[in-house]
């Protein structure tokens, strides 16, 4: 029997944790992620949940903390937003390196100066080059369903993994939810398996200064330099993708979700034009190209749901065929464009495909994004480019004079 | 889609209120409900919305609601501090927590008015929270009885799911009383 609840992306991102069965939890307090843990830390007291829950004085020891447990073969959770996660930020370096599988729900919110604690996706676009993977998701619904599968594919190519949804528009608002199976997400999620186990037993030194030539160590083994480590996490991520895939298919067959592995797409086959984007803000762009419809403009959506690693191939298939390209996003890479859209055209690049991409830069620090100004912005795109401009970049709804 | 807005000041119970018509509408068959407080800082006594959203397929907007078809006000001090009248549509639906009856209210305008004297009804019915009437559950009775939206039955059922055994009786009781009460003026 199903069993349904109403309620916001944080409770979802928390029921995730818990029925992944996580043994330590470390956080430190900050809004919008605040009461996801604030939520395990209750079943913790309350002995269901049977879980470490460490609290730390910092988001840098938090990660700190993660990093140790999941050495020591514990599956860890974690949250953050915003500041929080700029603050770990050299220990998320650490933790991919270490090839750790920990899951961090990242409840975005824009970054100060000046403060504000409203939603963009600024905090996790900045973790871009940290070697994490990262998923986006569109509704409560993904969260849930997310935050397990991240367990399965960060524990399977031992990368952590990144959930990332959007503060306040998913973190803070109701919806209804359906709550899996218990013991069906014990057979999905195998136990972790470390790939290396730090304990007192067979002690070890990991993570020690490492020269940028290979070398033998004590037992005569030719060992890894810096560089070759690094490009076997960079393999890591790429090879992911394949397991992304097999794990939402998987996902779908036991719990009859299936959210679209890489990517997801809405009413693209007979499209003239596609949005695109991540988060909430591709699940409002599908109501825009409703509304576009309406109008006669077969419009279509397409959501990124892996940004790492980015889905070029995924991306080349999805718009090898349209006319003109709208990429919406809540970031942007200071002196370029939106980091979304430079990936998108980048993956084009290479496939040689020429179609024009317009750039909207959306609802940064909380700024409403509405269905229908999305709409018109396509509109007004679609005109410019019939009018042949191929690219532009365009602050949605803000004072640029 | 339906989407309803509350307005009212922190502490009023606007959140619960908004989270238990998502409930019930849910229950009643509607497939897409959400319910959403406003995004940001709440303090305690400051004017306050959340907004509620009824749809028969899923939901695939979260942008704030502009103009809604019902607006309640769960305090009517709000008028003249709040825009209330312009966060509600053209024909839609004002629901206030006053002791004036609906024909009495002197608001004009193109929508239909229903009212309740909910501080009294919450206050007879002893849902009181540090000394204050707690208008909301009164308020969704009134709710079901000017819009039909969301039946009693299920109000009651989401009552249910929401409270404990005790709080649930109390404020079922209260929510039928209010049904019972509420005064209606067509616009």
């Amino acid at each position: 029997m199903s069993n349904v609840q109403i309620m916001t992306g944080n409770s979802a991102a928390a029921w995730g944790a818990k029925l992944c069965k996580v043994q330590v939890v470390s956080a430190y307090p900050i809004t919008p992620s605040t009461s996801v843990t604030e939520t395990i830390a209750n079943w913790v007291e309350r002995g269901e949940l049977k879980a470490e829950y460490v609290r730390v004085e910092s988001e840098h020891s938090v990660m700190t903390v993660c990093i140790s447990a999941s050495t020591v073969g514990a599956r860890v959770f974690t949250s953050t937003s915003s500041h929080g996660l700029l603050y770990m930020h050299e220990q998320l370096h650490w933790a991919a390196g270490s090839r750790l599988p920990i899951v961090l729900a990242c409840v975005n919110r824009g970054v100060g100066a000046p403060w504000s604690i409203f939603n963009d996706q600024q905090d996790s676009i900045a973790q871009r080059d940290t070697g994490w993977i990262q998923i986006y998701c569109r509704d409560n619904q993904e969260i849930i369903d997310t935050v397990i599968q991240a367990y399965r594919i960060a524990e399977q190519v031992y990368c952590p993994v990144m959930v990332c949804y959007d503060g306040f528009v998913l973190s803070h608002t109701m919806m209804p939810v359906e709550i899996p199976d218990a013991e069906a997400v014990c057979r999905f999620l195998p136990p972790y398996k470390p790939h290396t186990i730090l304990s007192p037993e067979d002690p070890r030194n990991i993570n020690p200064v490492i020269f940028p030539w290979q070398r033998r160590d004590a037992e005569g083994v030719l060992r890894d330099g810096y560089m070759d480590m690094r490009w076997k996490l960079q393999h890591a991520l790429e090879g992911s993708r394949d397991v992304v895939v097999k794990t939402c298919r998987d996902y779908a067959e036991l719990f009859g979700r299936d959210h679209g592995g890489m990517l997801w797409t809405y009413k693209t086959d007979d499209a003239e034009v596609l949005l695109a984007g991540m988060g909430s803000i591709a699940t409002e762009a599908t109501m825009a190209a409703d509304l576009l419809r309406e109008g006669g403009i077969r419009a279509g959506v397409v959501g990124i749901r892996v940004y790492r690693p980015f889905p070029r191939e995924e991306v080349r298939e999805a718009f090898r065929n349209i006319p003109a390209i709208v990429v919406f996003e809540k970031n942007i890479s200071y002196g370029y464009e939106g980091a979304l859209c430079a990936d998108i055209k980048a993956a084009l690049y290479g496939a040689g495909i020429q179609t024009p991409v317009h750039n909207y830069i959306a609802g940064l620090g909380g700024r409403d994004v509405k269905a229908s100004e999305l709409a018109e912005a396509t509109r007004s795109s679609l005109a410019a480019i019939a009018a042949g401009k191929k690219e532009q970049q365009t602050w949605l709804n803000c004072v640029t004079e | 889609m339906h989407e309803v807005i509350w307005h009212g000041r922190g502490g009023q119970g606007v959140v619960i209120a908004a989270q238990i018509l998502a409930e019930s509408a849910y229950l009643q068959g509607f497939k897409g409900v959400t319910s959403a407080p406003t995004f940001g800082p709440e303090r305690r006594g400051a004017p306050l919305t959340a907004s509620t959203r009824i749809s028969d397929a899923p939901i695939r907007t979260f942008s704030q609601i502009e103009r809604a078809d019902i607006a309640v006000v769960l305090d009517p001090s709000l008028f003249g501090i709040v825009d209330i009248l312009g966060s509600l549509k053209p024909g839609g639906l004002l629901l206030i927590n006053t002791p004036q009856k609906a024909d009495e209210v002197e608001i004009q305008g193109c929508f239909s008015i229903a009212t309740l004297d909910a501080a009294a009804v919450a206050i007879r019915f002893h849902l009181l929270k540090e000394g204050a009437p707690m208008v909301n559950t009164p308020m969704l009775g009134v709710l079901s009885k000017a819009s039909g939206l969301v039946s009693l039955d299920h109000l009651e059922k989401g009552l249910k799911w929401k409270l404990s055994g005790g709080a649930a009786a109390t404020n079922i009781a209260a929510l039928r009383a209010a049904y019972e009460e509420t005064s209606i003026r067509k616009g």
